[in-house]
């Protein structure tokens, strides 16, 4: 491989991985720091590109449209978790097998439902800055992917500060690692990991808008991300935002890299191999706490 | 003694009736679609002898059955094997992938362990995906030979190696069921750590589950490209067999080998009547809402639903 072959490579990896981050912290936070098994998450990046989608076809920019469902998807994410902790949490027993089924269950029946409101062709949004790229360095780089890419800073950066400064985000973490001693100090375990989910929930808004400003959606997409969203979450240490974007980062580099020695054909085995690494040597993440 | 004789007379009943069937029903679609039920009851059989049993869930059913099936496909590309041997020869290698999986199982717990068994079957349908000589992402197709003299079709031919491997698949997970093994997988089931302090080998125990499991799901999918006379990575590395070997025991209730059978008739069934009336998306959404209802309402199947209902009726005067 040339060198400028490589550095190319490399840089649209880099872009590529924040996209990957901005679709994992979601989860992050789920399945990271609250040990839910969401694995119903990528389906919920589908609905929110499908709903940005449609606020889009009435001259909504897609990006805002990210941001202005953020506050409907903290109630579905609130909701889901209440429903969730009644079931299982609250009743105890085999959670793994029984709440993945469930989710999977959730993830089907959205599925389903968005093939009936939308059908199954795919869909796309279009804004200026979609199509167009930037000349950097004489590297050309498409602007949906630094959209992507800034956006995915940025949501790292608000999470990572919300959860180290305000009084909630410290709770999050508390409740992560000792719920008991949690509910000792007086705050309700539950009210803090609902909201925490909340949170989590609300960040598919905007990853989901930036979905669909990287490529056309279908509605059994979420599939293809349950492999890459899982092998992020793992890789970053279950809970770690900057963790979640170096993360992102590593699995985009890799697969770009595989993407340009190997071709397009080997790219899915990439995150999940990645993964199977990751869990054989080091389950805890790279970056655990 | 006595069930185990039980058991036989029904399982020597059922392989006359499934001769019997293939002999006298004349609607060639009946065996079309009652191979697919046959071959949900292996593979809801295999997933449960370690998911139900041990507690370790297996979410890459689909790896193991496209596995065995392109496995069968490669022999016959090349050698040409008899179908049988197709069968033994996929049980085989997808037992080696089950044995690898088990060895998983030595860091991985609990979701963990899932979320890694969807790894391998990713990376399985990729290589798959990239091997030309089994028709890469394109597919190829496959003849079936002439029919043997007593069957009038191949496709009866394969619903009655269908139903002699799902008897052979419940036989084994009923022995391994009431026998030690089963005891002991139950015990890793509910504490690991306890059951490796009083002594049950946990290890050997797991790595047995999981290659025999493997194993099974493997001669499911071996005569499935003969079946659609064409095999695609897709279709046979599909979600849908991954979640309908997890949903079917689920569905049927884990503890008991009836369970999963129970299950595979069920969903496969009600699948098979909805594709041909209605849409295959409603599949899709059936299988969705019984998991959530099943999982919500009745934890432990329709076999606890039965046994509940019975313990109820028992404490009536």
């Amino acid at each position: 491989m040339s060198l400028e072959l490589l550095v190319e490579a490399v840089v649209s990896g880099i872009l590529l991985g924040g996209f990957y981050a901005a679709v994992s912290l979601g989860l992050s936070v789920a399945f990271g720091l609250l040990d839910v098994p969401h694995i119903a998450h990528p389906t919920l990046l589908v609905v929110g590109a499908y709903a940005t989608y449609a606020l889009a076809q009435l001259g909504i920019d897609p990006i805002a449209a990210g941001f202005m469902l953020m506050p409907a998807f903290f109630v579905i994410g609130v909701g889901l978790y209440r429903f969730y902790h009644a079931l299982f949490e609250r009743r105890g027993g085999d959670i793994a097998l029984r709440g993945l089924a469930f989710f999977f269950g959730i993830a089907f029946i959205i599925e389903v439902v968005l093939i009936l409101v939308f059908g199954v062709d795919q869909r796309l949004v279009e804004a200026a800055y979609i199509g167009s790229s930037v000349q950097l360095a004489g590297l050309q780089m498409p602007s949906r992917m630094l959209i992507a890419f800034a956006l995915a800073g940025l949501l790292t950066l608000l999470l990572s500060t919300y959860l180290s400064r305000t009084f909630t985000g410290r709770a999050i973490k508390a409740v992560a690692q000792d719920q008991t001693a949690l509910a000792l100090m007086g705050a309700d375990p539950v009210r803090i990991k609902q909201s925490a989910f909340g949170i989590a929930t609300a960040t598919c808004a905007i990853a989901g808008a930036l979905l669909i400003i990287v490529g056309p959606v279908e509605p059994g997409m979420g599939r293809l991300y349950i492999g890459g969203t899982f092998c992020v979450a793992v890789l970053a240490g279950l809970g770690s935002m900057k963790g979640t974007l170096l993360a992102g980062l590593i699995l985009g580099i890799t697969e770009s890299l595989v993407l340009t020695s190997l071709g397009t054909s080997w790219a899915p085995a990439v995150s999940f191999g990645l993964l199977l690494v990751v869990l054989a040597i080091r389950p805890s993440g790279l970056f655990g706490r | 003694m006595r069930n185990w004789s039980r058991f036989l007379i029904g399982a020597t009943l059922s392989v006359l009736l499934a001769l019997g069937l293939t002999r006298f029903v004349g609607n060639e679609y009946f065996f079309f679609a009652t191979y697919v039920v046959l071959q949900f009851i292996v593979l809801a059989t295999a997933w449960n002898i370690l998911g139900g049993y041990g507690g370790y869930v297996n979410f890459g059913a689909s790896a193991f059955f496209a596995v065995g099936a392109y496995c069968a496909v490669a022999l016959t590309q090349s050698y040409a094997l008899a179908l049988p041997l197709q069968i033994l020869a996929a049980a085989l290698v997808t037992g080696l992938l089950g044995f690898a999986v088990g060895a998983l199982t030595l860091r991985l717990r609990g979701i963990y362990f899932s979320i890694a068994t969807v790894a391998v079957a990713v990376i399985c349908e990729t290589v798959i995906m990239n091997w030309s000589f089994v028709g890469g992402a394109r597919g190829t197709t496959v003849l079936q030979p002439a029919a043997p003299a007593f069957f009038s079709s191949y496709t009866r031919l394969l619903f009655f190696v269908m139903a002699l491997l799902a008897l052979l698949a419940v036989a084994f997970a009923r022995f391994v069921e009431t026998s030690w093994i089963g005891r002991g997988l139950r015990a890793i089931r509910d504490n690991e750590e306890a059951a490796e302090s009083v002594g049950v080998p946990t290890l050997k125990l797991k790595l047995f589950a999981a290659t025999a499991s493997g194993a099974l799901m493997g001669a499911a999918g071996a005569p499935f490209a003969l079946y659609m006379n064409f095999i695609e990575p897709t279709s046979a590395f599909s979600l849908n067999y991954s979640v309908s070997a997890l949903a079917m025991p689920l569905i049927g209730g884990s503890a008991n080998w009836l369970g999963p059978v129970i299950g595979a008739i069920l969903l496969a069934g009600t699948q098979q009547i909805v594709t041909v009336t209605i849409s295959s998306e409603l599949n899709v959404l059936i299988v969705g809402l019984l998991l959530v209802v099943f999982v919500v309402a009745a934890p432990h199947g329709i076999l606890g639903l039965w046994h509940k209902l019975v313990a109820r009726g028992g404490q009536r005067p």
